[in-house]
């Protein structure tokens, strides 16, 4: 069989290439080199932080650590994309910050029961952010820092306008028109018209929410429908600032005076104030109807084990070290870098930083009208309301029948995890796998 | 017995040592992911690719009822329809003005060539950040502004589709040039004694000597062209979702079916099983359409 040139080189060219792939997928994975510190060696992941310092606040916290060698990845890019694939393989994190996690990643038994580690401080954390790491009581993430978002307007533009910081939706949308001239629009959520960043929380300001307690649908309620058709109404009368170089999270938009208003961020406060000096002010996003009340999102990532980690042990106690002992290392987290609000009560009191101003205002909204999604709405329950709610704002259309379909998939999306509960729970009792798994290799791990 | 096994002059032995390696990677890359996936397609794989929970069918029919991804594919023959005959028709125009320049040829097939090495993601950013953002200093706004226009938001209104005119022209200028240098080589193998007798015969220059003599000279290229062009549309990802996409997940329209499956199998949703259903779904679509094409055009006969 006669070889050419051409084929030759291919073949050389795929092998080269594969080599190269291969060399990529081994690389960098944290597990590299001998644990010359001695005890086990942990690799820690974060996403990327886009504030100075943080980074080196990490690795430093990292490197305080007696017990066990933690090598930090700090990872840009889709990050919960690459944790999500990495927790399929043996190569993924030991210990990584989560956006979540989702009730899929618990009942997947992806990540390890923290209950115990946290068990100590549990009332101190914000309740309502704790509440979305925890499934059956058990705890599944510690939170880290907590993020809120809020409506900052330019004092100077409103007061131009004869304009009141709104109090309801339709004060809102009313504020947004008058506020709109050809050069400035009143308001900005986001280049998606609100889709993406407001999310439930117009239902929570109209006294609803997407999941409740008890697990069902929150939202099977006329009033959803009259609350999002406001947000159409602000579309389109042509009151939202749509197509920004930058999106809500950056201040930009709204330093640079292309929005009198702006749905952000409490990380941009300090941006924001730099900038504007005092003509600014924050509000929550404003009630809805009768039985609604301001509302402000919550969220914090978690630190997390993953279920894959040769050292279970191990990283629970680093876990618990970093983010339920040294209170020095979060407080220094929250506030030094970035902008955040820590997630233990105790330590948001005392901080300095949070007494004054806007900041205290964020910081009071957050404690009493502060709203995280809860676990059990899921990602595709979720994907199915955000679709609609850009529908109903971008597109017309009809609120009411856009809403009954997602009532109907997250009822689905309801049915299914509950399902799956009732499945696990029937396998524990019956063979109880979890435990035995990850206690076998603990007490090695100990004296190594 | 190792001599048998190593073949005359060692050939086989040889074979294996060139082919091997690629024959491995093949596999290894493309068909163990592939069969993986088949069988994830039949559970309900949440989270995990070792699932436990056999579905059947059941991911294959709520594909096919799901509006989501029918509309995805709907979205795709849309594209396709705007995109294949805009880069035909530019990319034959460009190679035949190409072909009668008399000087600096070489020059203009490389500047026509040149945004053929431009990431799709570079562009793409140029095209949503600067061109055509929303608001009055983004290029497009600017020049609609000269004529007195309001401000568009071409990324974020839906009536009208704007956001068409951006995806398409950013395809449309990353890839003409490279199907224009295809033509270029179409061209300049078309004999030229077949113009001589065509003048000879009487057909005027222009229209009547494009349409009786180049073109039919083209159809090989032509066919390769059409082919290639709804291949690559088919995987269009990179550029809707750089251009559309937030940190918030991506809008409900210009979703191509890629893009879809992306985000439900591998963003948080992590629905694996879906994601491998309607992986296979399309990657049958697309046997059958490029077999379909293949027959209809003659692709691979000896040309006469």
């Amino acid at each position: 069989m006669p070889i050419s040139r051409r084929r030759l080189l291919a073949a050389g060219g795929g092998f080269a290439a594969a080599g190269a792939l291969a060399a990529g997928c081994g690389n960098n994975t944290g597990r590299g080199g001998s644990g010359s510190g001695g005890g086990p060696m942990l690799s820690h992941w974060y996403h990327e932080y886009g504030e100075m310092g943080a980074e080196q606040a990490v690795q430093r916290y990292a490197d305080a650590y007696r017990k066990a060698k933690v090598t930090i990845q700090w990872r840009p890019g889709n990050y919960d994309q690459q944790t999500a694939a990495a927790l399929l393989t043996d190569s993924g994190p030991d210990v990584f910050e989560v956006n979540g996690p989702t009730i899929d990643q618990i009942q997947g038994r992806q990540i390890l029961d923290l209950t115990e580690q946290i068990a100590p401080v549990r009332h101190d954390f914000h309740h309502a952010v704790l509440a979305t790491k925890v499934h059956y009581g058990r705890v599944w993430a510690i939170p880290q820092v907590i993020d809120t978002q809020l409506l900052y307007y330019r004092k100077s533009m409103l007061r131009r306008a004869g304009v009141e910081p709104p109090r309801t939706v339709d004060e809102l949308a009313d504020a947004a028109r008058k506020l709109t001239s050809d050069k400035v629009k009143g308001l900005f959520l986001g280049n998606d018209g609100g889709a993406g960043t407001l999310g439930g929380l117009p239902l929570y300001a109209a006294g609803l929410s997407v999941v409740t307690e008890d697990g069902k649908v929150g939202f099977d309620d006329p009033a959803a429908a009259r609350v999002l058709g406001v947000l159409r109404r602000m579309y389109a009368q042509k009151s939202l600032l749509l197509g920004a170089p930058t999106d809500w999270s950056d201040p930009s938009a709204f330093t640079q005076g292309l929005t009198a208003m702006q749905w952000s961020g409490l990380w941009v406060l300090p941006r924001v104030r730099e900038i504007l000096g005092d003509d600014f002010g924050v509000l929550p996003f404003p009630r809805y109807g009768e039985h609604g009340a301001p509302a402000v999102p919550v969220g914090a990532y978690g630190a997390a084990v993953s279920a894959r980690t040769k050292h279970p042990r191990a990283a629970k106690d680093y876990v618990k070290w970093l983010w339920v002992d040294r209170t020095s290392y979060q407080e220094d987290f929250a506030l030094n870098y970035g902008f955040h609000i820590p997630a233990r009560l105790s330590l948001a009191e005392r901080a300095k930083k949070l007494r004054h101003g806007a900041a205290a205002e964020a910081v009071r909204l957050a404690t009493e009208h502060g709203h995280a999604e809860p676990l059990l709405w899921t990602t595709a329950a979720k994907n199915a309301y955000q679709d609609a709610l850009s529908r109903i704002i971008r597109s017309g259309a009809d609120p009411e029948r856009e809403l009954r379909s997602v009532v109907r998939r997250t009822e689905e999306e309801l049915h299914r995890v509950t399902a799956r509960d009732k499945r696990r729970t029937h396998t524990r009792n019956t063979e109880n796998p979890a435990d035995g798994k990850q206690k076998k290799p603990t007490n090695k791990q100990k004296k190594g | 017995m190792l001599r048998n096994l190593l073949g005359r002059q060692n050939r086989t032995l040889w074979f294996w040592v060139f082919v091997g390696p690629f024959a491995i990677g093949l596999g290894l890359f493309t068909y163990v992911p592939l069969a993986w996936s088949l069988y994830l397609s039949f559970f309900d794989a949440h989270n995990t690719v070792t699932p436990h929970d056999f579905v059947g069918f059941g991911n294959y029919t709520a594909l096919l009822r799901d509006g989501d991804f029918t509309g995805s594919l709907g979205t795709f023959v849309v594209f396709s329809a705007f995109i294949v005959p805009a880069t035909f028709v530019l990319s034959l125009a460009l190679a035949l003005a190409i072909n009668r320049l008399r000087f600096a040829q070489a020059f203009f097939r490389s500047v026509f060539f040149l945004p053929t090495a431009c990431s799709y993601v570079v562009a793409a950013l140029i095209w949503k950040l600067s061109i055509f953002n929303g608001v009055r200093f983004g290029l497009a706004n600017t020049v609609l502004g000269w004529f007195g226009g309001d401000d568009v938001a071409w990324l974020s209104s839906t009536s009208p589709p704007w956001y068409w005119l951006v995806i398409v022209t950013v395809r449309l200028w990353l890839q003409a040039g490279f199907y224009m240098v295809l033509f270029l080589a179409g061209l300049q193998r078309i004999p030229a004694p077949l113009y001589e007798a065509a003048a000879v015969d009487g057909a005027r220059p222009g229209w009547q000597t494009f349409r009786h003599i180049t073109f039919p000279a083209l159809r090989a290229t032509s066919v390769a062209v059409v082919l290639l062009l709804v291949i690559n549309a088919f995987q269009s990802f990179d550029e809707f979702y750089n251009l559309l996409s937030s940190s918030r997940g991506y809008p409900p329209y210009a979703r191509p079916p890629l893009v879809y499956l992306y985000y439900t199998a591998l963003g948080q949703g992590q629905n694996l099983g879906y994601g491998s259903a309607g992986a296979m779904l399309l990657a049958l679509l697309i046997a059958v359409v490029t077999v379909v094409q293949a027959r209809w055009f003659g692709l691979g006969k000896k040309e006469d």
